[in-house]
């Protein structure tokens, strides 16, 4: 780790800590809104920004994450979270090798489109067949608690997902820093070149995006017990493309880039739905949403973490008019 | 299921492959010349629908009970809105890669449904089919097939048919296929590329739009209707091969097939048959069955 990983880190559990001990019932629940997406954004990171796959169906992975939970706590009177959260994210993980074993045998634009409609495989799945109760969702009745100790209370939850978003960020901080993360490095920057030294490059993409789908399968988890509630739209692309949105407005290539992002899109949110600032108006808020991501994508194509480099780039090239 | 059932549900297939074909060809097209991944394509297509819908009201009381000239004008009015929106957004997409493309376009989305919600609600309209055509012919006692939907298959063949004259016997046509196999040799050759993609892009708008409108009066209007259009498009594209308006067409018609098929015969499942079509694509043919340029 060099120092600003570590600063910001720092300053991370610092703040998040404060929020959970001294923030308001409001902020808490925002706050745990916001590490969850943190969490799925994080897994998408692994794709896009280490390993070069652009996956525009991660929805995928996060509604299974959140039914799974659902479905296998129903008329249990004390679910655990000790089998409920592996089960989530190893469901998750069953679909990741289906699609990624698939999607895989493709390049480029048709993995995009591939992975996409496999997404939406998955929505119709849930939306028509008896499995997901239909377009009404289901509610999760009891939360589950962890070893018997209940994780009920809005505060004890923040603290374990908190918990998750840490231990997600170490974990990827130690694969991204490991031979396996270099070598998925390596296929994002030249894939040809890392067959000819002999690695099986599928194999590796594929290692990607199982992960990639259990961590996104773990968010969805949080995400079902937080809300007690799920529905089709957990797998709606609009989510994938949202979840690619904070990624790329925190900045390709960073972890904290996808915390960043995931802030970043829910202050978007916010700020576009407040009736204080658009009034009536903020019934269209995709409209200013649209807006922004388009104007964010032209003018800010490496994300939040671009902006220094640039603003570097651009007092530089002032200087060399200058002389 | 009996030969008459298997001939109407024949039909149907038929005409929900060619719709298909006609928004999944401005798709493949459009990435095959200007390699931009345009996930705003069905929004194209629901435009369409809501100009017939504004459009009809408008010109009920002339020839043809109004159909006619609503397609005329409306056509017109989408070539208007591709060449605008290629000038003001598109071509500032060509020297992007597929990530910011694809958020870019769904940054589009977003702003063209609110557009939409803005200018005419979200409530689902019907509309109407002109009397001329609103019959039904008799195949048996009970059983009757609309000839309105004849009519979209009429419709979409003869698109069909004058996009396969432009694309194999026209000099533009040869300049399409040249710019799907190699864009910078088409450059190269001094061809006016600019105005090359404007064509194509405005072209591929334009015939989403034309399905839309056709389909208008089967399908009803609604919110969000482009986007599941789009999906299975991506399908359709990804099965005929990325490029290809043949594969285009191959693809959609064995969509349309599986899709009203499936509706018939699994019910259950049906919304999944077209992904497990594609699946098995992709397992034989990863790359789609026909290759760009065909």
């Amino acid at each position: 780790m060099n120092k600003s990983q570590i600063i910001f880190l720092v300053i991370l559990i610092v703040l998040l800590g404060a929020i959970g001990f001294l923030g308001s019932e409001y902020s808490i629940d925002w706050m745990t809104k916001t590490m969850i997406y943190a969490i799925f954004a994080l897994s998408l990171e692994l794709l896009v920004g280490t390993t070069g796959l652009i996956c525009f169906g991660q929805a995928a992975f996060f509604g299974i994450g959140a039914y799974a939970v659902v479905k296998f706590s129903a008329d249990i009177d004390s679910p655990q979270i000790a089998y409920l959260l592996p089960i989530s994210i190893v469901l998750a993980g069953v679909y990741a090798l289906f699609v990624g074993a698939l999607s895989l045998r493709t390049k480029g634009v048709y993995f995009i489109m591939v992975t996409l409609a496999f997404a939406q495989m998955a929505y119709y799945v849930i939306h028509d067949t008896p499995v997901g109760g239909g377009t009404d969702g289901i509610y999760l009745y009891i939360k589950p608690n962890l070893f018997g100790i209940p994780v009920e209370s809005s505060k004890s939850f923040y603290l374990f997902t908190f918990g998750c978003l840490i231990a997600v960020f170490g974990f990827l901080g130690l694969i991204t820093h490991s031979r396996f993360g270099r070598a998925l490095a390596g296929i994002r920057i030249n894939e040809t070149r890392m067959r000819a030294i002999g690695y099986d490059t599928f194999y590796y993409k594929l290692a990607a995006f199982v992960i990639s789908g259990m961590i996104a399968g773990l968010s969805g988890y949080l995400f079902a017990v937080k809300d007690g509630f799920v529905n089709p739209e957990l797998l709606s692309w609009h989510l994938s493309g949202a979840v690619l949105i904070m990624i790329i407005l925190g900045g390709l290539g960073h972890l904290r880039g996808a915390f960043i992002g995931a802030l970043t899109y829910q202050l978007l949110e916010e700020f576009f739905r407040s009736e204080a600032i658009f009034g009536a108006f903020a019934k269209h808020w995709h409209l200013g949403l649209g807006l922004a991501i388009i104007l964010t994508v032209a003018l800010l194509p490496r994300g939040l973490f671009g902006l220094p480099s640039l603003w570097q780039k651009s007092s530089h090239s002032h200087e060399d008019v200058k002389s | 299921m009996d030969l008459l059932t298997f001939l109407i549900q024949t039909l149907n297939s038929i005409q929900y492959g060619l719709l298909l074909f006609l928004v999944a060809a401005g798709l493949t097209l459009i990435f095959g010349i200007m390699g931009v991944i345009n996930l705003a394509h069905g929004s194209f297509y629901m435009m369409g629908s809501y100009l017939a819908f504004g459009l009809s009201p408008i010109f009920a009381d002339t020839y043809g009970g109004g159909l006619i000239l609503t397609l005329i004008v409306g056509l017109i009015l989408a070539i208007l809105i591709g060449y605008l929106l290629e000038w003001l957004f598109y071509s500032y997409l060509y020297q992007r890669d597929h990530l910011q493309q694809v958020l870019m376009t769904y940054g589009l989305i977003l702003v063209i449904e609110e557009v939409r919600s803005l200018l005419v609600g979200d409530d689902v309209h019907g509309v109407a089919i002109p009397n001329w055509l609103s019959s039904s012919i008799p195949l048996s006692e009970v059983m009757t097939y609309p000839v309105y939907r004849l009519f979209i298959s009429g419709i979409c063949i003869l698109l069909a048919i004058a996009m396969y004259l432009i694309l194999t016997k026209t000099k533009l046509g040869m300049m399409i296929r040249a710019g799907s196999v190699n864009r910078e040799m088409v450059q190269s050759l001094g061809i006016n590329i600019q105005f090359l993609y404007r064509t194509v892009f405005a072209t591929g708008v334009a015939i989403a739009a034309l399905a839309g409108m056709v389909a208008a009066p089967v399908s009803s209007v609604y919110p969000g209707m482009g986007q599941s259009v789009l999906i299975i498009c991506f399908v359709i594209v990804v099965i005929g091969g990325i490029g290809s308006i043949r594969g285009a067409f191959i693809a959609s018609l064995l969509i349309g097939f599986v899709d009203t098929f499936g509706k018939v015969l699994l019910p259950e499942v049906a919304g999944v048959l077209v992904y497990v079509l594609m699946a098995l694509i992709l397992l034989f043919k990863p790359s789609g069955l026909f290759k760009a340029g065909t």
